[in-house]
């Protein structure tokens, strides 16, 4: 009885958010109440039983995505009203009333489809639990991410590299290690010696955690440019030479490639894992792409820090320089 | 004795509870920057720690319970950090140098 109270206030809430990210004039208040979705989320994803999927989502929903978004708000023209902070033009009213019959519409839709789910879930949990002691891991999701579909997540890892290349070309430089960083403080650099030690020992943890409980290296992997993002904030110029900061972006899809071409090699078909190295291969892997999504992450917030190139695109000409 | 801890339990929970309101309503109602990043800390701070106190109590190992006040420790040391980086950005701007 208390579960639903809570589940429905929460669907409530996450609604209302939802609506108010949307119309909020004030673009400040929108990028901070889309953080607070984000992490509300996380507990819509912690009820639903999908620990994974909650990790991920307060680490980047709430995380990462919340920090580029005030970054941007930085960058876009001031407008001098209450707070300062850019405004959003209020929307028309006649645009409102379609919008709204197809929520609903959308809405009933998927209601109908969930209170049409059979009882007894049919899909493919049983075949993954039967092959589970062949797959190298204890966690079903790991084994799914990271051996039965693991194609699935070296084009995941491909989709990041080619974010974090559009980044880079977007701001006209690759040279990360030259990006000014923010400007120190006493207290914040304090903090950042505290907790950054602290954050890598985390990631390293859910690292290790993947392969028995909700953990792995996509969550490892954006603690770790969590870690990169505070450190530039604290005045900590990167001390890894271009190079490696660019061989550290590969890594990851690079890792995949290198364990695909190697079981090619050998005779068995593309990312088919020999099942006594099964779980050593996926440890190795998970490490490479940690540390991969780690160094994209802090790259995509660094990278929005050059200064504009010198042939601005129409894109830049409302950046102030 | 068992009922006596889980209702000690829930007891802190529900002060941690109140605590975390009246940080909210301070933040709604206090006119300016600085006073209402002075009720979120404090109070927020506070009813974390009894929160913590209240699941310790609940959920009863000690390994658990070590957790629970690491991660309140952790929340004091990023909450009170935020807190006077974003009381130095207001004092920066009230003082006309703006940022």
């Amino acid at each position: 009885m208390t579960g639903l109270v809570l589940d429905l206030l929460l669907a409530v809430t996450l609604v209302a958010l939802a609506w108010r990210v949307l119309y909020a004039p004030d673009l400040f208040e929108a990028v901070v109440v889309f953080i607070t979705l984000g992490l509300l989320m996380a507990v819509a994803w912690a009820r639903l039983a999908a620990p994974d999927i909650a990790l991920a989502e307060a680490a980047i929903g709430a995380g990462l995505t919340g920090v580029l978004l005030l970054d941007t708000l930085r960058a876009l023209p001031q407008q001098a009203e209450k707070s300062g902070a850019p405004q959003r033009r209020p929307p028309h009213r006649a645009r409102a009333l379609p919008a709204v019959v197809a929520a609903a519409l959308l809405g009933g839709v998927l209601a109908a489809a969930v209170l049409a789910l059979p009882q007894v879930p049919i899909g493919l949990a049983a075949t993954v639990s039967a092959e589970l002691p062949r797959s190298g891991v204890s966690h079903p999701v790991t084994a799914v991410l990271l051996n039965f579909r693991g194609y699935d997540t070296w084009m995941e890892l491909g989709v990041l590299l080619i974010a974090a290349i559009g980044v880079l070309s977007l701001r006209g430089s690759t040279r990360l290690s030259a990006a000014p960083p923010g400007e120190a403080d006493a207290v914040l650099s304090w903090l950042v010696r505290v907790l950054v030690p602290l954050v890598v020992l985390v990631a390293g943890y859910l690292l290790w955690l993947g392969k028995s409980a909700a953990g792995g290296a996509f969550q490892a992997g954006v603690v770790l440019g969590a870690a990169g993002v505070l450190l530039w904030l604290a005045g900590y110029r990167p001390v890894t030479g271009d190079r490696l900061w660019k061989f550290l972006l590969v890594l990851g899809f690079g890792s995949f490639f290198t364990v695909a071409v190697g079981t090619m090699a050998g005779g068995r078909l593309l990312l088919e894992f020999p099942p006594e190295q099964a779980g050593t291969l996926i440890m190795l892997i998970e490490a490479a792409a940690a540390v991969s999504i780690g160094a994209t992450m802090a790259a995509l917030f660094i990278g929005l820090h050059f200064p504009p190139a010198r042939k601005l695109s129409p894109l830049d000409r409302r950046v102030a320089p | 004795m068992n009922a006596l801890i889980q209702a000690a339990g829930i007891g802190f929970c529900v002060a941690g509870a109140v605590f975390f309101l009246a940080g909210t309503v301070g933040l709604l109602r206090f006119p300016d920057t600085l006073s209402r990043l002075h009720a979120l800390t404090k109070a927020d701070n506070l009813g974390l720690g009894l929160i913590v106190i209240g699941l310790a109590l609940e959920g009863g190992s000690w390994p658990e319970a070590g957790k629970l006040i690491v991660i309140w420790l952790l929340a004091l040391l990023a909450g009170a950090s935020a807190c006077y980086l974003i009381g130095r950005h207001v004092a920066g701007q009230s003082e006309g140098g703006g940022d």
